[in-house]
């Protein structure tokens, strides 16, 4: 007879049965817990890539020699650089650059082979997009090596001559809009995208689900107000949460960490208006969605890991293979990266930012319109 | 006619999915009066009152509450009708008097200042106003919701198990509280499991099963349910009670202390059923049927609706 004062296996395996059941019962938690594993594991081993290859260039090639198509095709084979496009003019090339559509511009002068041949050592220009040095520090080391390797390969023989110890050619990198590669540049403006989707989604959700959990909606709801008003009167709270954090972030960047703002601040607070909006958005989809609070929560961890993974956040986005930039495409915080950096780095305008907003807009309109459908059958 | 009812609706109906959980219940209340809403957990009641209330949509039915027709003027009934939840239900990191404050704005009182204060004082929660709702006992909390549900002054209260879970004191003091009120013209509709507050009321509903079984005031409710009571004490009514249980004419065997009440809804047939145990062991005499027994009487004949 066991008279119940020691420790009972028995009442431990009551607990640990119980405790089973429950785990069994919620399904998000079980979710959650084969989930995140699972989505960390095929991001971290697939999607991420700290050595992007195939990152975007343009050529602007005036050279009509072979040397100059010989250092193409070299640049190409290394699997560092995809030529998307071939522009004509330096403007050209400067606002594909500046839009983000391409990392690379390189600059391929007029008389390259013949400079070349004649050991005048001709200069090649290098531009590159150094928003994010994590994405253009490798190729930019790897290029002396694979210009080297492919001029010199031809020059055995007759050329000779062209292997001097200063190189065939002079090289010359312009590390555009971060010369010096400071990653704070990156990071902290980047860090504006992350907090806000972080806390917008996370606050709303909670918000709202709270409101449920207690049984105060219900008695909201018996009072004349409509679900509309509930609705908007919860979430501009929120908006103005969101502006504070901008510029709390905004400001310690500045003046601590002395990332430039060469952008319009007022075009800054416009695109984070939109931002914030669909974050909330989710927030408020998620609450239709979730039970209660713990659920809520998950789901905003759900969301929050891709988003962190895939935008280019963390990794360089073009090192991702292209069903990890497809994924990375939908998220907002995606968009709202390119435009904090375009904005802040590069002094993006109206024209370059509303082609990235657009789809930040669709997003939040999609997941609006999502929550609407829900909210009506929650209601009844 | 219908001037005088302020709850007046019929064939009320309201389905979630295959169940049904309100089917077809007429109702009416006059006004100034308290009628007592009855039945068992899960029986309808609370679809019932959020239907009157605006919070759901009826499938079926038809009427009017406080003059406007139930359906179509669902926002309106909102504004003159007071709901008290069954769970407290107002905002617990707000204090009293930020409740009220919140729940004047919603009704977009004049003078909103000015009716808080009234309502602080009048039910006694002005010393209390700057305590968080959440940090009140039960029977603080019940009063704050009362205060909540009246600041707007609505002609018709819908409460919804108001009394659970709080002291004798306090219900005591409440239920003055909803006599007085109903003395100056408010009409209550109040859903309860307490008989002794079922016993207050001017008029009672019985609903079982999402149907009304019985409907009328307290005397009419035990006279209709034609239930014949006996009360027996003596030495060994446990082993009574055993005998009795299941003997034809007999349907209910309830202990009350020291007295053992039998009932059954056919007169001869339960004293033929008694007369074997009528010795002197026993002392047994007629008493009238207890708004208890007439309770538990309706709930185990599920479906047989007794007529008006």
């Amino acid at each position: 007879m066991t008279n119940g004062r020691g420790f009972s296996f028995q009442r431990l395996w009551a607990i640990v049965v119980k405790e089973f059941i429950q785990m069994r019962r919620d399904r998000l938690t079980f979710a959650m817990m084969i989930g995140i594993p699972l989505i960390q594991l095929i991001l971290f081993s697939f999607a991420i890539n700290t050595d992007p290859k195939h990152l975007s260039a343009a050529v602007l090639l005036a050279d009509r020699g072979p040397q100059g198509r010989a250092l193409l095709s070299a640049l190409k084979n290394s699997s560092y650089f995809q030529f998307v496009r071939q522009v004509q003019t330096e403007s050209e090339a400067h606002d594909a650059l500046a839009r983000g559509e391409v990392q690379f511009l390189i600059n391929i002068p007029e008389s390259f082979t013949r400079d070349l041949l004649r050991g005048d050592r001709p200069t090649l220009l290098v531009e590159a997009d150094a928003t994010d040095p994590g994405a253009t520090g490798g190729p930019l080391g790897a290029l002396p090596s694979i210009i080297n390797a492919a001029l010199l390969n031809d020059a055995k023989g007759v050329l000779d001559y062209l292997a001097t110890a200063d190189g065939p050619i002079d090289l010359r990198v312009h590390a555009k809009y971060n010369p010096e590669a400071i990653t704070q540049y990156t990071i902290v403006p980047g860090l504006l995208g992350v907090v806000l989707t972080m806390t917008m989604v996370m606050i709303t959700s909670l918000a709202i689900t709270r409101e449920r959990e207690s049984g105060t909606m219900e008695n909201l709801l018996s009072m004349p107000t409509r679900p509309l008003e509930v609705m908007i009167g919860k979430i501009v709270p929120y908006i103005l949460v969101g502006y504070i954090q901008m510029a709390l972030i905004l400001a310690v960047s500045h003046y601590m960490f002395h990332v430039p703002m060469l952008g319009n601040i007022f075009l800054m607070m416009c695109v984070t208006l939109v931002f914030i909006a669909a974050s909330l958005a989710v927030g408020v989809t998620f609450s239709t969605l979730a039970q209660n609070q713990r659920q809520a929560m998950q789901m905003t961890m759900f969301f929050f890991l891709p988003s962190i993974l895939l935008s280019g956040f963390m990794f360089p986005f073009r090192g991702m293979p292209e069903w990890a930039q497809a994924i990375g495409e939908i998220l907002p915080l995606t968009h709202f990266l390119r435009l904090v950096r375009g904005i802040l780095l590069k002094g993006n305008g109206l024209e370059d930012v509303i082609r990235q907003l657009w789809q930040i807009a669709l997003f939040g309109v999609v997941v609006l319109i999502i929550a609407v459908l829900r909210y009506r059958k929650t209601l009844d | 006619m219908t001037e005088e009812f302020a709850i007046d609706v019929r064939g009320m109906t309201k389905r979630f999915g295959k169940h049904t959980a309100v089917d077809h219940v007429d109702l009416q209340v006059r006004k100034g009066e308290i009628c007592g809403f009855l039945g068992p957990n899960g029986s309808g009641k609370t679809t019932f009152i959020r239907m009157l209330c605006g919070l759901l949509r009826a499938d079926e039915g038809s009427g009017q509450c406080l003059g406007h027709d139930v359906i179509k003027d669902s926002e309106t009934i909102k504004r003159e009708v007071g709901y008290m939840t069954q769970k407290f239900s107002f905002w617990e990191d707000l204090t009293i008097e930020e409740n009220l404050d919140f729940v004047a704005r919603m009704y977009s009182l004049k003078n909103r200042r000015e009716t808080v204060r009234q309502s602080l004082d009048r039910l006694g929660l002005t010393a209390r106003k700057t305590q968080l709702a959440g940090q009140l006992s039960g029977g603080w909390k019940q009063r704050l919701a009362l205060a909540a549900c009246l600041i707007h002054e609505p002609q018709l209260l819908l409460l919804d198990e108001p009394t659970a879970g709080v002291d004798p004191k306090a219900r005591r003091d409440f239920w003055k509280e909803i006599n007085e009120l109903a003395g100056q013209g408010l009409t209550f509709l109040i859903a309860t499991h307490y008989m002794d507050e079922a016993e207050r009321c001017h008029r009672l509903a019985f609903i079982e099963n999402s149907k009304l079984l019985t409907h009328g005031t307290v005397a009419e409710v035990i006279a209709q349910s034609h239930l014949t009571t006996w009360a027996a004490d003596g030495a060994d009514l446990l082993q009574l009670a055993g005998q009795l249980q299941g003997r034809p004419g007999v349907e209910q065997v309830v202990p009350f202390g020291n007295t053992l009440h039998v009932s059954g809804p056919d007169q001869a047939a339960l004293e033929q059923a008694i007369a074997p145990f009528r010795t002197p062991q026993y002392n047994w005499k007629q008493v009238p049927s207890g708004l208890e027994d007439v309770f538990i009487h309706l709930m185990e004949k599920p479906g047989e609706t007794v007529s008006r």
